[in-house]
Order: structure tokens, then sequence, then C-alpha cells
């Protein structure tokens, strides 16, 4: 990351350099655009963003995130996906026949999905599928809970923190947009993955991370070689 | 002090018009704001002003129950203002009372208006204000603090909320009241403002004051509320102060 990192509060007056405004600004009585976080601004060619450094999640219609069950109605699961509100599944958007009544056979209170965000609505309801590629029940692992703002941070540009943690580490490693990751592998490796997000999360808003984490996963296997 | 609790014989103000506690008429306490000192609350903040020091900690948005509580276009912001048992001289009831729930709901109200609520349809912001020692001006400096808190967890807002209070002591204008100016003085006017767009999110008046020393003591409070606002940056900025060696331009 070689873009500038411009920590913002509520309220400060942000200078758009004519690029238009996104998200994480609103306009005050006067018509000057401000931040609405506390967060750091990013530039891009055509917008400025304000990114906060932690906050809630709110979900956005094809985002994949990690759910847990947190209860079962007669044709649907109530998913917890880490936002203000619960989720809901329909059985008729998961890839296995299932019959109503009868969804704890299949998925059960307590066990964790990779799902998408089917549809939301302005009352921020949300519906989630299984139907994708990719999307399944998660089985075995273990899953951590990030603040959602930082998810964007440990995928990294197209994928390269993530997959650095993952070669390094040899864990199976999903990151859902709303902060929950799932890690499996061995009880070690899993451990240092997670100390590696870890530290991704704390020095989210510094430039270099992608190098740092590498030299950290470097000296952390020599350790474990040593010994 | 010879006696204490017989009001007539303590003088407030001094000969060279210094108060009780040293300092001039347009004088603040000390303020010291520390973020982040709960793991388990989304955001949180510790504020010392003079004798006080009062816990503000956040938690949501999150769903709002009772579900009849719930309002369809906005989020319910819900502070708990709390004094505890042994943040005063003499033993307080513990529990809420009359006070307390009274200073809850203006506070509630005051937050509400700077935070965008608007963008949380169904939930509840919980904001608990824990009172561990008390000296005068809790109510503003709990509400200084609960903004801190909320920027710290990521709640979008307007603008920060900050307060100060003025008051009539001995007859003369006085800013930021202490304990003794507050238990025998003739007059206490607590305001909380947005900083930046000047908006009043919070005005109470004890005792009676003039029309002329409302004015005072308001250009008093909001000369004082720039520094508070400050003091509530820095306080966020500090936290990460890595970016200005790491990232920074």
């Amino acid at each position: 990351m070689t873009k500038i990192r411009e920590i913002v509060l509520p309220g400060d007056p942000i200078d758009l350099k004519g690029a238009k405004a996104r998200n994480g600004l609103y306009k005050n009585a006067e018509g000057v655009y401000c931040s609405s976080y506390f967060g750091v601004i990013q530039r891009g060619d055509q917008s400025v963003d304000v990114v906060p450094f932690t906050g809630t999640y709110m979900p956005r219609r094809g985002d994949k995130v990690i759910g847990k069950i947190i209860e079962i109605g007669p044709s649907m699961w109530i998913v917890d996906i880490g936002a203000p509100y619960a989720s809901l599944m329909h059985m008729n958007d998961v890839p296995w026949r299932s019959s109503s009544g009868d969804l704890k056979r299949s998925l059960n209170v307590g066990e964790f999905v990779y799902a998408k965000v089917l549809s939301t609505n302005e009352i921020n309801e949300s519906w989630l599928t299984l139907k994708d590629v990719g999307l399944r029940k998660l089985e075995g692992g273990s899953v951590i809970s990030i603040p959602s703002p930082k998810v964007p941070r440990v995928i990294g540009k197209g994928g390269n923190m993530v997959n650095l943690i993952k070669d390094s580490t040899q864990t199976r490693i999903m990151v859902g947009q709303n902060g929950l990751i799932w890690l499996d592998g061995a009880p070690e490796n899993v451990m240092l993955a997670i100390s590696a997000i870890e530290m991704v999360k704390n020095e989210a808003h510094t430039v270099g991370l992608t190098d740092r984490i590498a030299e950290f996963l470097k000296s952390k296997k020599g350790e474990t070689v040593g010994n | 002090m010879k006696q204490l609790g017989t009001e007539s014989n303590i003088k407030l103000i001094d000969e060279k018009g210094l108060r009780i506690d040293g300092r001039s008429p347009e004088e603040l306490r000390p303020i010291k704001i520390e973020v982040d000192v709960l793991n388990r609350a989304d955001g949180s903040a510790l504020i010392e002003w003079g004798g006080n020091k009062i816990l503000a900690a956040v938690y949501g948005p999150r769903e709002a129950y009772p579900k009849h509580n719930q309002d369809i276009n906005k989020a319910i912001v819900k502070a708990r203002y709390n004094m505890e048992a042994y943040s005063v001289d003499e033993r307080k009831r513990p529990g809420p009372d009359r006070r307390s729930m009274e200073i809850s709901k203006v506070l509630s109200e005051a937050l509400e208006t700077a935070i965008m609520v608007e963008q949380f349809p169904r939930a509840q912001i919980d904001v608990f204000i824990e009172v561990m020692q008390a000296d005068a001006g809790t109510r503003i400096a709990g509400l200084t603090a609960a903004s801190v808190a909320l920027a710290a967890a990521g709640i979008p807002m307007r603008d920060f909320v900050a307060g100060c209070t003025a008051g009539k002591v001995d007859g003369q204008i006085v800013l930021d009241l202490c304990k003794e100016e507050d238990n025998f003085g003739q007059a206490d006017l607590p305001i909380a403002i947005m900083p930046k767009s000047g908006r009043i999110v919070l005005l109470q008046m004890d005792g009676d004051l003039t029309v002329e020393e409302v004015e005072k003591a308001t250009g008093m409070i909001m000369g004082a509320i720039k520094k508070i606002a400050e003091i509530q940056r820095n306080a966020l900025l500090t936290k990460f102060s890595v970016t200005q060696t790491e990232g920074g331009e």
C-alpha cells in the first residue's frame, strides 16, 4: 500500500479534491462533506471513502459471509452473521433436498456455514443462500472474529495476504466479509495463522504490512524447525 | 473549614479572585481521557475530570429488545447513567433513582442527535456511563466520555458531543464548578454542544440566573468546549499514533 493513510474523526471536513464522496461521508448543513467515522481516508481515482477502524458488519447483497446457525424454524435457518440483526436462510436456498420440519438433520444449531447474502431490504433484513460455487457447511476447524472493516487488509491485494498466511502455515482459511474467519489444519499451524491474523488486525492502518507478516511467519517457522 | 455542612461561613472565592481549589474563574479542571479500556465492549473510554472518574462503555448497534421497543426508522440510543454506591462521600443507595433516570434520558437524547441513527433501523445502541467517583459535573463528563467511546466503537456520527458547566458562585459567574461550588453556589448550568456546528444538544439549569448571566456563562462554556473537543480528539488519535511514524505523510 503506497497510499497515504490520513486519520479523520467524526465531523472532520474532508477536501474531496474533485473526487466523488462514497462511503463513510456525509454532507453537513453548509453542504461540506464530513467524515462520519473515526477512521482513515482512502482516496481512489474518482472517489473518496472513509474506512472506519472498527464497527459492526452491515449485510450487502453478494457478500460471502460466515454465519452460525442460532435457531431453526419450520422452513428456515436463522443465522448469526455478526450484524445487528439475524439473517435467514430458507430451505430452498441450500443445495441439498430437505423437507420442512426436518432441517436440523442437515444443519443443526451451533454449526457454521460459508454463505452468500442473497438479498437485503431497507429495514436491513437479509437472506442467505448456499447455492453457489464454494459455498458450503463448514465442518471441523475453528472460527475467529475480527472487525469487519479490517477484512480487506486480511485478504490483501488480490488475496496476497491470506494466501501468504495459508501457504506458510499450511492451513485452510476462509474469510467472510463479516469478519468471521474459519481456519482448519494442525493445531500449532492454526495457532500461528491466528497470531498472524491478529497482527494484521492490530496493524491494519500501517503501510508495508505484507512484508512484515512474511517476516513474522518466517521467524516463527524457524523456531519450530529449530526445536 | 470548621464544620462541614454549615454553608454560611464557607468563602468560595477569595480576595484575589481565586476559587476554593485555586483556579481562576475561567479555568477548567484537568481533564484526561483514555480510550478502549475495556476489551469486551465495542468501544469504551475512561474520563478523569478533576475529581470525577467516569467509565463509558458502548455496545451495539444490536437488535433492540424487547421487540416492541424497536423503531422501524432508526436505532434507539439507550444511555444508562449510574452512580456507584462509593462514588460520593456518603454512601449512595445503589440502583436507578429519579435523578439518574432523568440524566439517562437527557444523555440518550443528546447522543441521539449526533449518532446517525437512521442507518440502523430496529437496532439499539447501549451506552453505559458508570460514575466511580463524583465531583460535580458528572453528567457532562459522562457525556463527553460517551461520545469518545461511540467514536471508538466505529459508530457513524455527525460530530462529537462535548459539554461543560458554568455557574454562579458568590455572585460571580465561574466555569466548571467543583463539588463545593456546586453544593454551596447559587446556580449551575450544564451545556453540551456538537463542537463543529455549535448546536446545543443538552441544556439544563439548576438555580437562578439573569439573562446577562446566562449569556456570560454560555460564552465561557463555548470557549471551554473547544479545549475539551481537542482533548477528545487527542485521546482517540494517540491510540493510533503508530500511523504518524510508520504510515503518515
